[in-house]
């Protein structure tokens, strides 16, 4: 019986019900494919990513530049390319780095940049003169709002155990209005709205951001007015790498992330939309044919 | 009593912090921040409860082996490998004072070579079922969805390079027509216009909320038998 239903299924009809598993070799091809390869591919900077490079550029020497790492391992792919950038970008503007998490998986992915990026191509860079690494708070948005008035009631010590006041780069900075500029990496809770709610808005403090495609347009309304710039999912990272390179011919044969991540995007991209039209294709003939054959049925 | 200690608190709480915005000048800017550091040290202890709980539930799991028990095993084994190696800083480069996160403790290897590509690949299988949903589902069957489906096309091609390469040959007064341009033009007007009417939106349903939380009209969140 169940073997008849299958052959009577037209073509399109045993297409529409194809298995979901070959679907998903496809996808995972157009991912993993361009990866392993290891193109690259550069990205026009949209105005809202080139606003966001020429804050970081004009910025003047020793600005303090506070970066929030609000983000975790499931983000990372994304996020953690926009966080090397900019710190990268910052490192060349020689700004002093403030490093902090309002997410508790986002302290260990601070490590991650410093590791990769801050230590090993910016030697000169010294812990307590030139970053810092602060570790993460409990406290969301509440913990926003009180850096705002007192940073030091917060953060007492340093991710180290470090006593703050001991850290020279640390003398200065009573609250976040100390800071030239803000910069939080992901989109969710807490995250660069809360940064733009309890901390920019109130202490009129710059506020950039770096957040997941999916959460990006989400976060449109804040720009320009309480937003700087803000960078979306790999795209935004690769605009901004592009933007890096552009201003620093230094970087022209540095593989960076974003822009690798792009070709795989682009891909996976087209591979969807393949098979929107493809789907779209078979539902109007399918539908098409059902038409016809109830026009047959009611003359016969 | 039981309930009308925390509605009072509420009600403090709550008018002294609206206040504080309004005025943050001596009592209240000063009770304002106050309440804000109560709110962190309250988190801290959130953090307790949370992993009593985690502890509580799974156990009964196990102990009533309710179906699927032998996961809770795994839950609290990580659990408590990963609390005791931040707790002790288990081969802390850094020794006992030392940053838990350090390079080379056990916590951060736990961290980036099970935690990480534990969720990074939770988060990856969305790629899976966008793909599949994109060939079951997205159908332009009527004049909303047909909507949702071009914009949906713009958007998936605007962030591609290859957008830009389609239609790179619409220059001067039709470049707007530019599938990049197009994409930016549905983020920065389409989707601005709706993401701000449904920001207000929320505004005002939180600000109708919070009246009525404080005014102790609404008492949901105190439990059963709040009525």
């Amino acid at each position: 019986m169940a073997n008849n239903e299958v052959q009577n299924q037209s073509l399109i009809e045993k297409l529409q019900l194809i298995d979901r598993r070959i679907i998903f070799v496809f996808i995972a091809c157009a991912v993993v494919i361009p990866l392993l390869v290891g193109a690259t591919m550069e990205e026009e900077t949209t105005p809202i990513v080139q606003a966001f490079f020429d804050y970081v550029e004009n910025l003047p020497e020793d600005s303090r530049v506070l970066l929030s790492f609000d983000y975790g391992p499931t983000t990372a792919p994304e996020i953690q390319p926009m966080a090397d950038a900019i710190v990268r970008h910052c490192a060349e503007r020689k700004c002093k780095l403030y490093m902090m998490a309002v997410w508790a998986t986002g302290h260990n992915l601070t490590g991650e940049t410093i590791v990769n990026v801050l230590n090993p191509e910016f030697p000169d860079y010294k812990y307590g003169e030139e970053y810092v690494n602060l570790g993460y708070k409990a406290g969301n948005q509440g913990l926003i709002r009180l850096l705002l008035v007192d940073f030091k009631r917060m953060y007492s010590t340093d991710a180290a155990g470090t006593a703050i006041d001991s850290i020279p780069m640390m003398e200065n900075i009573n609250n976040l209005k100390n800071f030239d500029l803000i910069v939080s990496f992901g989109g969710g809770f807490p995250g660069i709205k809360e940064w733009v709610l309890y901390a920019g808005d109130p202490g009129n403090v710059p506020v950039g951001g770096g957040c997941t495609a999916v959460s990006a347009p989400l976060l449109y309304p804040y720009y320009p007015n309480q937003l700087i710039g803000l960078l979306g999912g790999a795209k935004g990272a690769a605009e901004y790498e592009n933007a890096l390179i552009t201003a620093y011919p230094q970087y022209e044969n540095k593989r960076m992330a974003g822009m690798s991540l792009m070709v795989s995007q682009t891909v996976s991209h087209m591979v969807i939309i393949f098979f929107i039209i493809f789907g779209n294709v078979l539902y109007f003939l399918h539908r098409s044919k059902q038409k016809a054959n109830g026009i047959e049925g009611g003359q016969s | 009593m039981k309930r009308t200690v925390p509605l009072a608190i509420t009600f403090i709480v709550g008018t002294v912090l609206v206040l504080a915005d309004f005025i943050p000048h001596k009592p209240f800017g000063n009770l304002g921040d106050d309440f804000s550091l109560y709110f962190d040290i309250i988190a801290v202890f959130a953090f307790l409860l949370g992993g009593g709980n985690l502890i509580r539930v799974h156990l009964t799991k196990i102990n009533r082996k309710r179906p699927d028990w032998q996961f809770s095993i795994v839950t609290l084994v990580g659990f408590v490998v990963m609390l005791a190696a931040g707790i002790f800083k288990i081969s802390n480069p850094e020794g006992i004072q030392g940053d838990v996160a350090a390079i080379g403790s056990l916590f951060n290897d736990l961290y980036m070579y099970i935690f990480t590509p534990l969720q990074a690949s939770m988060f990856a299988l969305l790629a899976f079922f966008v793909g599949s949903a994109s060939y079951r589902a997205f159908r332009a069957k009527n004049i909303e969805a047909t909507i949702l489906l071009i914009a949906a096309f713009i958007i998936l091609l605007g962030r591609t390079p290859f957008g830009l390469w389609l239609t790179e040959g619409l220059t001067g007064d039709l470049a707007f027509l530019q599938i990049p341009n197009l994409a930016n033009w549905v983020m920065d007007v389409p989707n601005l216009a709706g993401q701000r009417a449904i920001m207000i939106g929320i505004a005002l349903g939180v600000i109708s909320m919070s009246l009525r939380v404080i005014l102790g009209v609404e008492r949901t969140y105190l439990g059963q038998d709040s009525d």
